[in-house]
């Protein structure tokens, strides 16, 4: 059953037949052929080319959307630092997945795990305080982590829990949105996950006289620790 | 006059004496232009990037069937299920189909203008199912049983102390007023709501032809919960939604924040392909999309104004548009309010029954100039005019024109009405404004110019007698 799918293409099919005016925004006649997407880069905001340079981006990026961005020189930092964060916020079980970096993270992490690679109890994940993910690809322009179905958990675990933490190593600073889609395309050209998510900030909404509330449905605290 | 125009009219005079709510509406559009504004400014050329958008949107709308099919079959091919639907009974019949199917009971839905387009939430309440909007504004709204305010803000128009009372009457919510503290009622009881629900109902804010997949764009993680824990995942698209690849995204989703709220990106953008995949732990085990027409194919076969479909429903129009800044979205009456809604309304729900939408506009241009796609807005709504004057001349406007051109063509009778009318004005003082007043919906208003003391042309014979 696909429904009226014949009679929708054939009113398209007979509505193009008459050719449209091109919109001629700020006066000027439209590109053509329309552009190809690496000449985005040319408009969008700009992005240092050197690794410090995107990492400072990203840095003042996540501040300004209230995430926190913390650089550790090893994985045993890392640990370090998750220990402090779930000291700090009694965490008694965090939810995590198998994850190469993250398992010699999180070796070194003394809190319970639930692991949601595969089946897990919906009520086991709802009672976790925190989630600890891996991710695709971060984005210096944009300060948002990318993550997915595939490699990153499942769909829930980075949304559910109210405190998520990302750790990610420096070979997965992208500069921009374009980059980050050239890692995935690379990665699963043909097989993508069934969700691919950027993640730009904590859970907001402005929908109270447009004052802005962090963890309005996902998590209220991101945090993201690059390791190297 | 016919209904829906006498009710906008109404509804408009009232909204517009609301001095409160216009005071209002011009506080949370001030901090919207702020941050709108800084996010533009970051791009090295937002006018180039408007242009490249209008011009992928333009080769997608113009080669639509093409794009459709690629869409359809990369999305069939990853597991969805794709229904056409080419009216708004179509679509709501076919997804009653599948919560009865599934024996859903409990839906949660993630903000969708096309589901309030096809009025979803009400055929799938008289059907018996329990619907909840999951996103802050629209479930504000849902509460107190009105329609969205605003195709971005739904509960724009609603001050806290509006909100708590709702809270307080329909859930039995403590009397906070701070917007932390109403964010988070809403927060917990929806937690609930998310694990109980067997169905999940989205929009699509894009359909990507490459992969097929769609893309949708929020900011609370309502939407990433309602296509995460249900079962079943519903997403209902307009026909128009499309770009051709992943990498259109890079533009169109900054273009789209930036526009739309004044975000460079909002917090979530997420792809979706279909239900989960075999070796991803969760995620929905059906995937729905329902493809709408709806009067879609109507928009494109107007050559003219067949760009209206490169909107990607941002709302920057309604923001800056006077007329919506001093009626609200209310008064519209319909589900696209501002400057788009009046383009489009006339289309989808027919010119004549909505002509009034269009001749509610200054005209002033402000719409074309910040659409982020390119969209000729302001020509759009005089085009509507056009066509709808075209179908059917008002009488008055024909008896009018009538005595225009008569006194165009007769400059004796010019002359002659003009002395009337200047001798005449002094008696129109006692009827101004009254029931006896022809002027009246004028004059009631506003003051009536006075006539100069001599007309140009006697001035001017005067100061050149010889010509």
């Amino acid at each position: 059953m696909n429904g009226s799918r014949e009679k929708i293409l054939g009113c398209i099919r007979e509505a193009l037949k008459t050719a449209a005016h091109p919109p001629e925004p700020g006066g000027k006649p439209l590109p053509s052929p329309a552009p190809a997407p690496p000449q985005f880069r040319q408009w969008l905001p700009r992005v240092g080319e050197s690794f410090e340079e995107q990492c400072q981006l990203f840095a003042s990026n996540a501040a300004m959307l209230r995430a926190v961005f913390e650089r550790v020189p090893s994985a045993a930092a890392a640990a370090e630092k998750i220990n402090q964060i779930a000291r700090a916020e009694q965490w008694e079980k965090i939810a995590t997945h198998r994850h190469p970096l993250l398992d010699e993270v999180l070796q070194r992490v003394e809190v319970a795990r639930l692991y949601t690679d595969n089946k897990y109890a919906l009520e086991e994940l709802e009672a976790c305080p925190a989630a600890v993910t891996a991710c695709e690809a971060l984005v210096a322009q944009t300060g948002s982590v990318l993550v997915s179905s595939h490699a990153c958990g499942g769909r829930a675990v980075s949304i559910l829990p109210p405190h998520h933490l990302v750790v990610a190593s420096a070979s997965q600073m992208a500069p921009d949105l374009l980059s980050a889609f050239a890692i995935v395309r690379q990665k699963y050209e043909g097989h993508y996950p069934s969700m691919l998510s950027f993640i730009t900030g904590p859970s907001r909404t402005g929908d109270i006289e447009r004052i802005l509330v962090l963890g309005a449905h996902g998590p209220k605290q991101l945090t993201i620790i690059l390791v190297g | 006059m016919s209904t829906s125009a006498q009710i906008f009219r109404q509804n408009a005079t009232r909204w517009a004496g609301d001095v409160e709510h216009r005071h209002r509406i011009e506080k949370a559009l001030r901090g919207y232009e702020i941050k709108r504004d800084e996010y533009k400014g970051r791009f090295q050329s937002w006018a180039e990037a408007r242009r490249a958008a209008a011009a992928v949107k333009f080769e997608v709308i113009n080669h639509l069937d093409k794009y459709l099919e690629q869409f359809v079959k990369n999305i069939e091919a990853r597991g969805a299920k794709v229904f056409w639907a080419s009216d708004a009974r179509e679509a709501r019949e076919y997804i009653l189909q599948v919560a009865r199917d599934n024996k859903a009971q409990f839906i949660i839905k993630s903000k969708s203008m096309t589901t309030e387009e096809i009025h979803l939430n009400e055929a799938l309440q008289e059907a018996g199912f329990e619907v909840f909007e999951s996103d802050l504004g629209e479930f504000i709204v849902q509460l107190r049983e009105e329609p969205p305010y605003h195709i971005v803000f739904p509960a724009m128009h609603l001050t806290r102390g509006q909100i708590s009372d709702v809270f307080q009457k329909k859930l039995q919510a403590e009397p906070v007023q701070d917007p932390e503290a109403l964010t988070m009622i809403a927060r917990r009881l929806m937690r609930q709501k998310f694990c109980r629900a067997d169905m999940g109902i989205s929009g699509v804010n894009f359909g990507v032809a490459e992969t097929g997949m769609i893309s949708i764009t929020e900011n609370e993680g309502n939407a990433r919960l309602t296509t995460a824990l249900p079962r079943i995942h519903v997403a209902v698209m307009g026909i128009e939604k499309l770009v051709r690849s992943m990498d259109d995204l890079a533009l169109f989703l900054p273009m789209l924040a930036t526009a739309g709220a004044g975000q460079h990106l909002t917090c979530y953008n997420t792809l979706y392909g279909g239900p989960r995949l075999a070796g991803e732990s969760d995620g929905p085990v059906q995937f729905h999309l329902v493809l709408l027409d709806n009067g879609r194919t109507r928009i494109l076969a107007d050559s003219e104004q067949r760009d209206a479909l490169h909107c990607i429903r941002c709302g920057a129009c309604l923001n800056v548009c006077p007329i919506f800044r001093n009626i609200g979205g209310h008064a519209y009456g319909v589900t696209y309010q501002g400057p788009i809604g009046s383009v489009i309304t006339p289309h989808l729900r027919g010119l004549l029954e909505y002509k009034h939408l269009p001749f509610a506009s200054s005209l002033c241009g402000a719409c074309t100039e910040t659409c982020p796609v390119g969209i000729d807005l302001a020509h759009h709504l005089l085009q509507n005019r056009r066509n709808a004057v075209a179908q059917k001349p008002p009488l008055l406007d024909k008896i009018l024109f009538f005595g225009f051109k008569l006194l165009m063509k007769k400059p004796w009778l010019y002359r002659f009405g003009m002395g009337m009318a200047r001798l005449l004005q002094p008696l129109h003082e006692l009827i101004k404004g009254t029931a006896l007043d022809p002027m009246r919906p004028w004059t009631k208003t506003r003051q009536t110019p006075k006539f100069a003391r001599k007309s140009f042309r006697a001035w001017w014979q005067a100061r050149n007698p010889q010509s």
